[in-house]
């Protein structure tokens, strides 16, 4: 039998009983519709925390000043400094360290004119620019002179510039920190959000030693809160972290049984199991989905089966005027295929109507793929030819004289 | 003499029923040649529709051989059958058997898609055919918008549009009042004219005198077969 023949009974059969093929049209259209919402979904936020994790910087650790007991006082954790500049110097020294800035940050309120704005200072050396990534978008970065002779000058990321100078090109500048003028020598290339959420763009740096002593306030000079440790390769980074432990317990003269006196946090394993966490969940996600899509194949095949029940005369008056086994099963099959391709069209663009809806709405990052559209016709398609197989092949092997016979 | 179109030899059937198996044709022995017009009578159950069906290649039988244009169909398998019943025979049925749905056109049309014929071909063979049975002008209606008679001349047409050698109707004028049932069994004798060969099962003596030879079953056997001329009233 001819398909062009065939399609158009398919299409006069649907037509016969719209409702019917509707609903279970109505089955494929969630089914396809969840597939294309949950995998852009899902590969948004794969795509954000990937995204992310590029702007951090790679094989990062950092070190954090920790509780020292003094007098039988522990101060809380980062209570008082136990690093210095010099615990940073002999870590750079280290096999498999890339990059080392101590670190010095908290809020600050930045005033420029009349605009006043309060961002995330941070109080570093050169080397910081680096392992975290940060480019510069207009003017230069300051230099290890700056930080030896603790100049006032300042790196603002973007939102920080936007929000202080508006219009104004910033570069030149001269704003204020806690009363103090500081220039501002360059504005940072944009990042968007860490992975906690926070505006990474909110940001001014500064030279280490002007932090320390016209921003902080630290009580003996030279000692930091933070160390930033930059590794030369994922693999290098577990080796690289014992290294620094034994190092600086033995610069701190921590005899054995005594405990640590700094944290350390690997900031890159925190990066990795954040991405697979989002894996995990846009593969769960994908697979919840593809229940709905099951569902919907199981309702195709309910009513196909209904349909030849209900058609066993007219498929015995086929049969008896020469419709072979193979036209039957081709007939039906092309039915439920057509059902579920209509279906899986639809609920494609219902889909991808809702994903833009949903990143439109609430922002959410979105990835629309085109092989996740092509991955959920096809197994539309599948769907259809496996759960129209056995109704039609139902159909196809009938008596043409039991089903002549049928009422 | 020319070549039998059919001719059964020994030919049985029996039902699996729950009272076990039932021989509903009981070793039929038969010859029709060419352009025969036949009737088949015989009491109710006497085994006249099984006979039909194993001749319409609808069913196959438990014993004996059926060739069929000299082919042994005993013996073949479901397409061969159904190629068979598409191009060798028509079949025509007392309920009519039009698909709801279709316009009268696209039924008669349709044994012509099962064959692989194209659209143009199609339309105008069904055409034709209706326009013989005398219902071109409803070419575009529903079978339920037409009288019974009409359905059974639009069956007629549908068995008729792949030029097969033979015709055969089991009860064609059981639905239909006597009026109309003579006009359709005019309609075969015009066919038979034309050197189609017929093969028509009825209970009416009134349809069977339109025949040329009338065949009688009781309890699954022939028990006559003569030329109509030979039948005392
Ligand atoms: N599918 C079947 N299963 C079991 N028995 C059957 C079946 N079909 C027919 N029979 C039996 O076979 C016998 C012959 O049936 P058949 O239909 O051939 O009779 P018939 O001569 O056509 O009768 P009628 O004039 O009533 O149409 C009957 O006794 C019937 O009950
Ligand atoms: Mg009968």
């Amino acid at each position: 039998m001819m398909l062009r023949a065939m399609l158009g009974e398919a299409w006069l059969a649907m037509g016969a009983n719209r409702l019917r093929s509707a609903l279970t049209m109505l089955g494929m259209v969630i089914g396809v519709g969840a597939v294309v919402i949950m995998m852009a979904i899902g590969q948004g936020a794969q795509y954000a925390v990937q995204q992310t994790i590029s702007t951090m910087g790679s094989n990062l650790f950092i070190v954090l000043s920790g509780s020292f007991t003094a007098a039988g006082v522990r101060s809380g954790s980062a209570g008082g400094p136990t690093l210095n500049v010099a615990d940073a110097e002999a870590i750079a020294e280290l096999d498999g360290v890339v990059n080392v800035a101590p670190t010095h940050q908290g809020r600050r309120q930045l005033v420029y004119g009349s605009q006043n704005w309060s961002a995330n200072v941070i109080g570093t050396t050169p080397p910081y620019l680096e392992a975290r990534a940060w480019t510069i978008a207009s003017g230069a970065a300051f230099g290890d002179s700056d930080v030896r002779s603790a100049t006032r000058v300042a790196l603002i990321g973007k939102t920080t510039a936007q929000n202080l100078f508006g219009d104004e090109n910033p570069v030149g500048k001269t704003m204020r920190i806690q009363q103090n003028p500081f220039i501002v020598i360059g504005v940072l290339g944009s990042k968007g959000q860490n992975l906690d959420g926070n505006d990474q763009d909110d940001t001014v740096i500064i030279p280490l030693t002007t932090a320390q002593r016209k921003v902080f306030g630290t009580p003996f000079l030279g000692s930091v809160r933070m160390i930033m440790v930059q590794a030369d390769s994922a693999e290098n980074m577990e080796r690289v972290m014992d290294a620094t432990t034994s190092l600086l317990r033995q610069r701190h003269r921590l005899r054995e049984g005594v405990p640590d006196d700094f944290f350390m946090r690997n900031l890159s394993a925190a990066a990795e199991s954040e991405a697979e966490t989002t894996r995990t969940m846009s593969i769960l996600l994908g697979a919840i989905a593809s229940i709905s899509l099951l569902v919907g194949g199981i309702g195709i095949m309910n009513i196909m089966l209904v349909s030849v029940t209900e058609r066993t005369r007219e498929i015995g008056i086929r049969m008896a005027i020469g419709a072979r086994q193979r036209d039957i099963l081709t007939q039906f099959l092309l039915e439920a295929i057509m059902i579920s391709f209509a279906g899986c069209l639809l609920g494609l663009f219902l889909g991808l109507a809702i994903a833009l809806g949903i990143n439109a709405f609430t922002g959410m990052v979105i990835v629309i793929s085109g092989t996740a559209a092509l991955v959920a016709f096809a197994v539309a398609a599948t769907v259809g030819i496996f759960f129209g197989w056995y109704p039609a092949r139902k159909a196809a092997r009938l008596d043409p004289i039991e089903a002549l016979r049928y009422q | 003499m020319t070549d039998p179109v059919i001719r059964v030899v020994g030919l049985g059937k029996s039902y699996e029923t729950a009272a076990g198996l039932f021989p509903a044709l009981k070793g039929v022995d038969l010859e029709i040649r060419p352009g025969e017009f036949i009737a088949i009578m015989g009491p109710s159950g006497s085994g006249k529709s099984t006979f039909m069906n194993l001749l319409g290649c609808l069913d196959t039988p438990s014993s004996g051989d059926y060739f069929l244009a000299g082919q042994n169909v005993a013996h073949m398998d479901k397409d061969a059958l159904a190629i068979l019943r598409n191009r060798t025979l028509g079949f025509v049925f007392q309920g009519f058997n039009l698909l709801p749905r279709m316009s009268l056109q696209d039924n008669v049309a349709l044994p012509l898609v099962y064959s692989g014929v194209d659209k143009e071909t199609r339309r105008a063979a069904a055409r034709e055919m209706l326009d013989k049975v005398g219902l071109g002008k409803y070419a575009d209606s529903l079978p339920n918008r037409i009288s019974g008679g009409q359905q059974q001349r639009v069956a007629i047409a549908r068995a008729l549009v792949n030029k097969p050698q033979l015709i055969l109707a089991d009860e064609p004028t059981g639905n239909l009042d006597s009026h109309t049932s003579e006009e359709i069994m005019a309609l075969f004798g015009e066919l038979n004219r034309e050197g189609i060969t017929v093969v028509l099962v009825t209970h009416e003596p009134d349809i069977a005198a339109h025949a040329k030879r009338q065949v009688r079953f009781l309890d699954g056997h022939i028990v006559s077969d003569h030329l109509t001329e030979a039948v005392p009233e």
